[in-house]
């Protein structure tokens, strides 16, 4: 009986191959090549077009002299604590709330989910409305008779950043609930029963035994709300446009205006650089922890 | 991770809840408690159903569903104001004179600085740059999401992988080098530029999301189906296709209500007279010149609104997996 | 003549082997099995055989053909899943005509083998209907008809009856038996149930690690197993293996089991020489065993009951055997209590004995 050889390789599941070629570009060209290109290019001069000329660290030394970007890392890291912090406890209490095996469950979570659906300038823009000073909730306190009642997050640079926050939390916290709610609903009901035997109070339950049983929804909700944090830019640009002054700058805002609005393209790619490194500081922890050596396993 | 989020009915069986109820001595009045030990175990509990314990439930969900749709509620009473009504007035008042002038204005006559056509012509544009992003991004990360769950190749795993670390990217870092390669393709600035863009940055979620629903399907249906001699888009098209219409619906519902509010690629790959209804909206809002009308701003912000609102109303819990799947998008 | 034979098949998954140069040729006609424990490598080998995985080395032939990087719809073989793997938005005819279609077949010629293979499995009345509507012997035998209607030499089955609850197992069992009787097609059969192996093949080739073990037929397997492997994983309740040494040679040859007792090997079809102190592991089958009240004439040895497991027919008689445990089955008729003492003979044409350190039949 004759013995074949194998036979070239190439063509061998060649449709598969052919199908993946955006996927390949894409990863290649624009995730890895782009991305190289303006961490190269972050060292160079560019202003209106990217120029070849590199000066070291000049961008990045401008960049940590500039009010604009202290201003925008403050911010981020303010609104990154608060949102972080509430999001989970809000998202979990909630959905504790609505586990309690409640009437009208599906309404409730409805109208907690529904700011999720909206998009950002549209939640920045009815936040705008109502923190406005003239109109909104200051003007209706003051004209049931408080009138030194002062409410107005988005025209005092002192603490823009929390009016944006309160948007943000109206607009993500029902994302977390309902991931904590699936969590909840996922843990075996022997688990609560066995607490119950146990005479374990309520609280203790959920703080000792729950809790910790959702690590895995919990530290999928902290990558969630950490990656939506780190991209703020329309709610910023709806709500208050970087303002008053430059007091609720972030720094997406930052990379999009020195790249497309002052001509200085060498600042936006070292922003971008700045901000791709926060999220290695951030992910690379998270995925050595996660998948630890078996990384292959994504 | 799309998987996990699927939200589960409840059993009728004694649940976590009940027990929940059952343990919490402490909003359970104790008589109540005495009275069921008394019953036995065959007795069912006495439901009241105005306990201090469901009075402190439902008030606290209630007062949260009330700040919850506060917003949607000022928009709403607002855009049907006439602009004396709301200088004098509480914005969270009813209109006294109800008036859609400012829905008709903030349509098609409102002006953003550059034009005054309102929103219509931005929804026109998101509609055009919708259609075919959601179409070619859902052909392209379902198939390629196929080809790598059922004919794995070589290097198909590590691509999937850059794929997917590439979604933790700020777009920032990817925008410019997009920008360049657009331009130099002549395509920047144009509607085909953006739904590329939206078809490479849906890319990582979308594929994720097919790879994982093909791959777990049964591994012994597509091994059947290659003894039956079909072959790579026979099994796609035939067998794979007709299986799977609950995912791509997911995938639509996450795609549409993605790429209509996306704000940031529509103001960087489009001109002026091809933004989205997303950026259309925001200067209309926020051009400072004239006269600022409260009212036709918030019927402009509800009509933009009302698109994702729509499918979420509609598509009820597939688009929680929908947009739990999306929130992991970079 | 030979109807597949498989040479020097080695398959890694990465720095693993999953199969180390195996050998295989099956004659046309013949139902040979593939048994072992989950992991041994039988399914991939069947795998292997339909062109399902990619090879790492070595030849595949079917039919006389090289086949061995032919597509598996080349190969001249059907395909019956554990799970069925009915297509579940096609009726049961449109599952039996998809392959059929996308070769293009003929229609009245479609029509025709969907008929002859619909009949001969009696699935006439479900044509119709979609898999969801049908019970599981009856998706079964639909995903049988799927191979049937294929018109092929070789059928493989990769553990087809594993879903199924016992009763309509054996059942099915019974009608794949006559269906190879009828048909006469090379049957390759994937499980790791050892009694549709013994009921149904004419050869079984026992794996573990990758290796076939032990090709041979069912009996064979059963009384002379090749290794202390093979010898455990046939027969329930399985063998029991006491370990002891020789001593003496030749005729006056015998295992002594430890603690004064031993067992003349009178009888016992060595393959070689049976060494002065060799250890060994003797092993003999609860069938092999007659438990007697009083001393018999032949060679026995003296034990306790420990406990009894009435199975219906026959129980189950635990005893203890000096320092070893032993199970014998008995006739249910026979009444014996724990803490009996009994007398135990050996039946040594059918006992086994193997090289304790090589774990190989001597």
């Amino acid at each position: 009986m004759a013995v074949t050889a194998r036979p070239a390789r190439w063509h061998r599941n060649l449709s598969a191959k052919i199908a993946a070629i955006p996927m390949i570009a894409t990863a290649l060209v624009v995730f890895v090549g782009g991305t190289a290109w303006t961490v190269l290019y972050s060292f160079t001069n560019s202003k209106l077009l990217p120029r070849q000329k590199f000066v070291g660290l000049d961008q990045y030394e401008r960049l940590w002299g500039s009010a604009k970007w202290i201003i925008s890392i403050q911010n981020l890291a303010i609104y990154g604590a608060f949102s972080l912090v509430f999001a989970l406890v809000v998202g979990f209490l909630l959905a504790a709330l609505l586990d309690q095996k409640i009437r009208f469950e599906d309404t409730f979570r409805t109208i907690f989910l529904y700011p999720f659906a909206l998009s950002f300038i549209v939640t920045g823009l009815a936040w705008q409305w109502i923190l406005n000073p003239d109109f909104g909730v200051q003007a209706v306190v003051r004209g049931m008779g408080f009138e030194s009642f002062t409410f107005d997050p988005l025209y005092n640079p002192d603490i823009v950043i929390y009016g944006v926050l309160i948007a943000g939390l109206w607009h993500e916290t029902g994302l977390i609930m309902c991931l904590m709610l699936a969590g909840l609903r996922g843990i075996d009901e022997d688990i609560w029963k066995a607490a119950r035997v146990d005479g374990i109070p309520v609280w203790k339950t959920y703080l000792f035994i729950v809790i910790p049983m959702m690590r895995g929804i919990f530290v999928t909700a902290v990558v969630l709300i950490a990656s939506g944090i780190i991209k703020v830019y329309d709610l910023i640009v709806a709500q208050t446009g970087g303002g008053p002054g430059i007091s609720s700058e972030v720094p997406a805002k930052y990379v999009y205006d020195a790249m497309f609005l002052s001509q200085n393209l060498g600042q936006g790619f070292a922003a971008s650089t700045m901000m791709l490194l926060s999220v290695i500081i951030v992910v690379v922890p998270w995925a050595y922890l996660e998948f630890g050596g078996k990384a292959r396993r994504v | 991770m799309s998987d996990t989020i699927i939200i589960k009915e409840k059993p009728l069986t004694y649940s976590a809840a009940q027990a929940a109820r059952d343990m919490s001595g402490t909003a359970t009045p104790a008589g109540e408690k005495g009275s069921r030990v008394s019953e036995g175990p065959s007795g069912s509990k006495p439901e009241k159903t105005l306990s201090r314990r469901n009075i402190i439930l439902y008030g606290t969900l209630i007062v949260v569903a009330l700040y919850y749709l506060l917003p949607l509620y000022v928009m709403v009473v607002t855009s049907m104001k006439g602009m004396p009504e709301i200088r004098l007035g509480n914005i969270f008042a009813p209109p006294m004179e109800v008036t859609f002038e400012p829905w008709v204005k903030a349509w098609s006559e409102a002006c953003t600085g550059l034009n005054c056509d309102g929103l219509s012509r931005g929804f026109l544009n998101s509609v055009q740059i919708l259609v075919p992003s959601v179409i070619l991004s859902i052909i392209i990360a379902s198939v390629n999401g196929y080809a790598l769950a059922n004919w794995k190749f070589k290097g198909g795993e590590l691509f999937f992988t850059i794929l997917i670390v590439g979604a933790f990217i700020p777009y920032q870092v990817m925008i410019y080098p997009i920008v360049i390669m657009l331009r130099e393709i002549g395509l920047y600035g144009s509607l085909t530029g953006l739904v590329i863009v939206h078809t490479i940055f849906g890319m990582p979620i979308l594929t994720l999301l097919f790879r994982n629903y093909f791959a777990s399907m049964p591994e012994e249906l597509f091994k059947a189906a290659r003894v039956d001699g079909a072959g790579f888009w026979q099994i796609y098209f035939r067998i794979m296709l007709p299986m799977s219409l609950p995912i791509f619906v997911v995938a639509i519902i996450l795609q549409v209500t993605g790429i209509w509010n996306d704000f940031l690629f529509g103001v960087i790959f489009t001109k002026p007279d091809l933004y989205p209804m997303t950026v259309q909206l925001n200067n209309i809002v926020n051009s400072t010149q004239g006269v600022i009308e409260y009212n036709v701003n918030m019927a402009a912000t509800i009509l933009t609104g009302l698109v994702p609102l729509s499918v979420y109303f509609v598509s009820g819990k597939l688009f929680v997996r929908g947009i739990a799947a999306g929130a992991v998008k970079g | 003549m030979t109807s597949v034979s498989v040479r020097d098949l080695t398959l890694k998954f990465g720095s693993l082997e999953v199969l180390r140069t195996l050998n295989l040729d099956i004659s046309e006609g013949e139902f040979l099995v593939l048994l072992g424990p989950s992991g041994c490598g039988k399914s991939t080998l069947l795998n292997c055989i339909a062109g399902l995985l990619d090879i790492s080395d070595g030849q595949i032939f079917i039919s006389g053909k090289n086949v061995t990087w032919e597509e598996p719809k080349d190969r001249g073989i059907g395909m019956v899943f554990q799970s069925y793997a009915l297509y579940p938005q096609m009726t049961v005819e449109k599952n039996l005509s998809f392959g059929l279609q996308i070769a293009g077949v003929p229609k009245d010629e479609i029509a025709r083998r969907i008929a002859r293979a619909s009949e001969i499995l009696q699935i006439q009345p479900l044509l119709k209907r979609k898999p969801s509507q049908l019970s599981g012997g009856q998706r079964q035998r639909v995903a049988i008809g799927r191979a049937l209607v294929r018109d092929v030499d070789v059928f493989l089955f990769d553990e087809p009856l594993s879903n199924l609850d016992a009763k309509l197992r054996a059942e099915l069992r019974v009608e794949l038996k006559r269906l190879h009787q009828n048909l006469k097609n090379t049957m390759i059969y994937v499980t790791h149930d050892q009694i549709e192996a013994l009921t149904l093949a004419d050869r079984i080739a026992v794996m573990k690690g990758g290796i076939i073990q032990q090709l041979d037929e069912p009996l064979t397997i059963y009384n002379r197993p090749v290794n202390l492997f093979v010898a455990g994983f046939i027969g329930s309740p399985s063998m029991n293996f006491l370990p002891g040494r020789i001593i003496g040679t030749g005729d006056q040859a015998r295992v002594d089991l430890g603690q004064g007792l031993s067992v003349p090997l009178a009888g016992y079809e060595a393959g070689g020489p049976v060494g002065d102190g060799l250890d060994v592991v003797f092993g003999v089958r609860p069938e092999h065993l007659t438990v007697t009240r009083e001393p018999t004439s032949g060679p026995s040895l003296p034990a306790v009951v420990e406990l009894v497991e009435p199975m219906g027919a026959d129980s189950l008689v635990w005893l203890r055997l000096g320092p070893h445990a032993m199970s014998v089955r008995t006739e249910s008729t026979v009444k014996l209590l724990p803490g009996d003492a009994v007398n135990v003979t050996f039946d040594l044409h059918h006992a086994s004995l193997f090289d304790a350190s090589t774990e190989e039949r001597i």
